[in-house]
């Protein structure tokens, strides 16, 4: 009998489920290899046939998105159950991702930003999503929208994480394989290397040996070169802080990394550490033009703590939203 | 530790004591809290300190799991520009301090609550003035929060 | 790295009523026994006794401990003390913490507040010394030479001291001669020996001791390296005459197209004049003269007849294109000697110093009575006239708040000494204006009461103002005299202001490039005011004379022998151990990114291309660890200051 995997979305942008389809021709292999039991993208299994599988039943859970809803809390401790191992799958999964940006704000602001103040939201009455609503009698339910944005560890027990927003398919073969095999490394384990991209980055030798940036820039501001290390034309490529594993697929497409992989094992808070790295490197001990210097970088937070803001040891106090 | 009532730094009972969590260079402040010690300088027992040879030493990361803790204040404390131990580590130090304290302010962290000082070895005095300042000022913005985990539990639950 | 079998002691110190009398020491001992790990918990009168160490080195044995945790004072006391203890009993010495509950608690708070401090310090440290790892000290040798940077008599004391003793010593001098401040004085207090005759042979000992090497008119422009091995860079300024050659004859003085002297002679503060050739002073070493090339006709106009080059004839000692040289040397140890300035009298501008030329600074009244000085000995004013009244104002510029608020120490001393020698020569009537009379040495009261028989008029109070008496250019000197609760005006025919000492105008610069600390006034800092007191933080860096604070001549010499003693000291170890919290590289998972390449301030830190990883040279590394918190991927740890370790210490601290 094949071993059973399921596929789940969760809070995100589905990127990680196109992750999947992207493995292209050797999908075929995972399909002969594996029996999918439920992956609501592509095929017709409800939440029902998933309470009905026996416990442990099924080999792994790959779950992708982080946990907003109450909706995908439930789907959560529901694959949980009924998998031997989980796997929190891609950065939103696995530490949050870009919609743990959204702890910056309350629910309330969110929510109002979004059906109310948005300015392509027709909504004149102002009306909100509403957990219970009556409709012609009968009772609709929609899932309740939490407080915060969490990742998937931070509500169920998390086995093996695969980095990335989203993930590459190479990860994911290699993850299936040691799966398939039994070679899986300890529990807990990021399934990806443990060294910072700059090991694999296809610009590392243009790297100067000594880095003084005097002006951080964004890649709009600037007209980036294509082989020379962006950190050193002042784009703030977080690849000394990031997990490899990604094939520099963004320094590739001439972007600059962005921290999506998360932060190796001896690193416990990618943003405080990826912070100090970059401002270590200001090019100047005037402290008017430290600040000066800095200031390009004008939200230190969306790049720091870009995917990982709900896994941050400090969770952000929630302000209003901003218009 | 009186326990914190009110969350996300409303005003407090007065008898709220802000507990702040200091790291003082090795050369030049942990030299001046000495020698406020010998010179009998009485200031707010509020700052505990953890000893660092260098600011330079201080990663970003020991301020945030700081605060994460339930620490009211972070402080650092450095040799005067020009006078570092280690030549430039007090530079790096206030590199990073800028760009984390626009960070923490994202976060909601008070810049009242994270500060970076020069404080020499032979200025006692000023350390003195420095705590008593930092401390009152901290215990007017009242308790940062509650411990980190406890209120992501708590913000977590269902509405 | 953890070490779950921790068997932990800790040891929680009274420091006599220091700590007890504030910190509930034995609700800390109980506290301390329920921590984790904890196995033996003990308080004691005082840890840093014998019987103190003693208890923690039977616990080792005894109870088998692995971590020790000291309560006590500052580390900066007595962490060697306790690490030695633990090293004794052969637990490795970097598996002893100190939790400092003196200097930064029972000292400094009061009540509840102060044990409620000491229980989260010693919970921190318990946490934290769970994650410490025995390390080894790195060895390493030491120099056999010393630098000695300024050459007056505490520069000199040094020098010969350690050079009497076989060590090899450069001493550098800005001035064109060695001799300093003592060399213009002309009696020195309070046995009124003349100061060139106890200075002079110490002075030409030094030219002719083979173990120094002197440069005059030379300054320390660069200092690098640590304890043990320092590379200094020294600037020699050309003189414009060939050091060797020069036998101090005069002869080309004599030449010089100038007939008479005509520029201001820095030596005698500007009171006589010199040539653009001359000697800084007649028992100057080296016995060098030099050309001041902004007064030279030959520098100013390439066109003089070089009457002195002739009169030097085939020594050939002049050369008018010397060009200054940058000398590199490598020693073991420093020892800071560079002095003090005398407080500028013109900063107080109602005693009309640089106003009424019969206002002189003590100084400048040193070089007047000096018997090589501009008059010859003789006392007179610029008028020629001898004072018949003389009027001596203590601390000028100390003791104010306005200027600087420290005693100089000397100044009441050297003014009963001027006071003695002006009576001495010109009979005059002389009156001292003082605050307090201080004379706390071996000696200084006998002298204070001599003078005060030889009929020197003393008048307690702070002089108030310096004005004209009448046209013959004597000058009222208006005082409260508070023994008699009564303003007095009194008219005087000279001014002498005792000036205050201070540090150099560019001591902090010079404090700087040696990496050592100032007080808040700006002398430079010793390690410890009682029990370090010619030790710097900075190791292998020393300090003797007024650099460190006022003294007089004995203290300065005393001080300059505890340097040179240290210094000794120091070389005689031939090898030193270094602490061991260097930075270190984790070359298996370092990606090469080269964030920390540049920010080691030591050039530690280089890329291996062919490993594509970083590399900390060990020797190199001062454990900053600048590059610890700057490493993205946490690849760079430190000893002794390891992430876990700190992390800990902040969560022991919150717990």
């Amino acid at each position: 009998m094949k071993p059973k995997v399921a596929f789940y979305w969760c809070a995100s942008c589905g990127g990680c489920e196109e992750a999947v389809v992207d493995l292209a021709e050797k999908v075929l292999d995972v399909v002969a290899a594996v029996d999918i039991v439920f992956w609501p993208v592509a095929l017709d299994f409800k939440r029902k046939d998933v309470e009905a599988m026996p416990d442990g039943s099924i080999a792994a859970a790959f779950i992708n998105g982080a946990i907003r809803t109450s909706e995908q809390e439930e789907m959560a401790h529901l694959l949980r159950r009924k998998a031997q191992v989980v796997i929190a799958f891609g950065a939103c999964a696995q530490t949050g991702g870009i919609p743990g940006l959204a702890n910056l704000y309350d629910r309330e602001s969110v929510l109002a930003a979004v059906y109310r103040e948005s300015p392509s939201t027709a909504n004149a009455e102002g009306v909100l999503p509403q957990p219970h609503y009556p409709v012609n009698g009968e009772a609709l339910e929609l899932p309740v929208f939490h407080e915060r944005v969490r990742a998937l560890n931070q509500v169920i027990p998390v086995d093996y994480s695969i980095p990335g927003c989203p993930p590459t398919p190479k990860l994911l073969a290699d993850a299936v394989a040691a799966l398939l095999t039994g070679r899986l490394p300890e529990r807990g384990a990021v399934l990806a290397p443990d060294k910072a991209l700059c090991e694999e980055c296809p610009r590392r030798d243009s790297k100067p040996e000594k880095l003084a940036i005097q002006q951080f820039k964004r890649p709009h501001e600037t007209l980036i070169e294509t082989d020379k290390c962006l950190l050193a034309q002042g784009l703030l490529c977080l690849g000394p802080a990031t997990r490899a594993g990604c094939e520099a697929r963004c320094i590739q497409g001439n972007m600059p990394c962005t921290g999506c992989f998360g932060a190796t094992s001896r690193v416990r808070d990618f943003g405080a550490k990826a912070l100090s790295a970059i401002a270590s490197l200001t090019g100047s001990n005037d402290e008017a033009e430290i600040v000066q210097i800095l200031e390009n970088i004008p939200d230190p937070v969306g790049s720091f703590y870009r995917y990982s803001l709900p896994v941050a040891p400090l969770p952000a106090k929630r302000a209003p939203a901003a218009e | 530790m009186p326990e914190t009532t009110a969350p996300n730094g409303q005003s407090q009972a007065a008898d709220f004591e802000p507990k702040i969590v200091a790291f003082f260079c090795n050369w030049c402040t942990y030299l001046a809290a000495d020698l406020a010690g010998t010179s009998r300088l009485r200031y707010a027992p509020n700052v505990r300190v953890v000893r660092v040879m260098c600011s330079g030493r201080v990663d970003p990361q020991f301020v945030l799991e700081a605060f994460a803790q339930g620490a009211d204040g972070v402080l650092i404390g450095g040799c005067h520009p020009g006078d570092c131990h280690y030549q430039e580590g007090n530079y790096k130090a206030l590199r990073r301090y800028h760009l984390l304290r626009r960070m923490l302010e994202q976060m909601g962290v008070e810049p009242e609550r994270f500060r970076l000082e020069w404080i020499s070895a032979s200025e006692g005095e000023r350390l003195r003035a420095v705590v008593n300042d930092m401390v009152e000022k901290v215990r007017a913005l009242g308790p940062l929060r509650k411990n980190a985990a406890a209120q992501l539990l708590e913000e977590a639950t269902v509405r | 790295m953890t070490q779950p079998s921790a068997r932990i002691g800790v040891y929680i110190c009274h420091c006599g009523t220091n700590i007890a009398g504030t910190v509930d020491v034995a609700a800390l001992r109980e506290y301390a026994a329920t921590l984790p790990h904890v196995v033996v918990a003990r308080d004691y009168k005082y840890m840093c006794s014998d019987p103190g160490q003693e208890l923690i080195k039977t616990d080792i044995a005894e109870n088998g401990l692995n971590r020790v945790v000291v309560a006590a004072c500052s580390p900066h006391l007595h962490e060697h003390t306790f690490r030695s203890a633990c090293e004794e009993a052969g637990l490795n010495p970097y598996l002893c913490h100190m939790v400092n509950i003196r200097e930064h608690d029972s000292w400094v708070h009061t009540g509840p507040a102060a044990t409620e401090k000491a229980k989260d310090l010693l919970r921190a440290a318990v946490q934290r010394v769970v994650w410490n790892e025995p390390l080894e000290r790195r060895q390493i040798p030491i120099r056999q030479s010393v630098l000695v940077v300024g050459g007056g008599i505490a520069g000199i004391h040094a020098a010969l001291t350690l050079a009497n003793a076989g060590k090899k010593v450069y001493l550098v001098e800005r001035e064109p001669s060695i001799g300093g401040h003592m060399a213009m004085f002309d009696k020195t207090f309070p046995t009124l020996d003349c100061a060139a005759c106890i200075l002079t042979p110490k002075m030409t000992a030094v030219k002719s001791n083979p173990n120094i090497t002197l440069w005059t008119y030379s300054e320390v422009i660069s200092v690098e390296g640590y304890v043990g091995d320092f590379r200094v860079q020294v600037r020699r300024k050309p003189r414009y005459v060939i050091e060797d050659l020069c036998v101090g004859c005069l002869e080309c003085v004599e030449a010089c197209v100038y007939k008479q002297p005509k520029f201001a002679d820095e030596f005698n503060l500007g009171l006589s004049k010199r040539k653009p050739i001359y000697l800084p002073f007649p028992q100057a070493v080296p016995q060098v003269v030099l050309i001041d090339p902004e007064t030279c006709i030959e520098f100013k106009s390439g066109k003089c007849k070089k009457t002195c080059v002739e009169a030097c004839g085939e020594r050939n000692a002049i050369d008018f294109n010397q060009k200054e040289t940058i000398e590199t040397i490598e020693v073991g140890a420093i020892i800071l000697a560079t002095g003090y300035q005398t407080f500028d009298a013109s900063r107080i501008s109602y005693y009309g110093y640089g106003t009424y030329p019969n206002v002189y600074t003590a100084l400048e009244v040193e070089r007047l009575i000096n018997a090589s000085g501009p008059t010859g000995g003789e006392l007179v004013l610029r008028d020629g006239r001898k004072p018949r009244t003389v009027g001596i104002i203590h601390c000028v510029g100390s003791r104010d708040e306005h200027t600087n608020r420290w005693c100089s120490r000397v100044c009441c001393m050297y003014s009963l000494k001027l006071a003695h020698l002006v009576k001495e020569r010109t009979g005059a009537e002389v009156y001292n204006f003082y605050i307090d009379m201080r004379t706390p040495g071996k000696g200084f009261e006998e002298f204070y009461n001599r003078v005060a028989e030889e009929g020197v008029h003393f008048i307690r109070g702070k002089v108030a103002d310096v004005y004209p008496a009448n046209g013959d250019g004597q000058l009222t000197l208006k005082v409260e005299d508070t023994l008699l609760g009564q303003v007095r005006k009194i008219p005087v025919d000279m001014v002498i202001l005792a000036v205050g000492l201070e540090p150099r105008a560019d001591a902090t610069e010079v404090r700087r490039m040696f990496n050592i600390s100032c007080s808040s006034e700006g002398w430079f800092l010793e390690r410890h005011p009682k029990l370090a007191p010619v030790n710097t933080f900075t190791d292998g860096i020393f300090l003797a004379g007024c650099c460190q604070g006022p003294k007089d001549i004995p203290d300065t010499v005393a001080q300059a022998g505890a340097a040179a003693a240290e210094a000794f000291q120091l070389l005689d170890l031939s090898a030193i151990e270094m602490e061991p919290n260097t930075a270190y590289v984790l070359e298996g998972v370092c990606s090469g990114c080269k964030t920390c390449v540049g920010l080691c301030p030591y050039n530690a830190i280089s890329f291996l291309a062919d490993k594509h990883v970083a590399h900390i040279n060990e020797a190199l590394c001062k454990g900053c660890g600048t590059c610890v918190a700057a490493c993205p991927s946490g690849s760079i740890r430190q000893h002794l200051f390891e992430d876990e370790q700190i992390f800990e210490e902040v969560h022991g601290i919150m717990a």
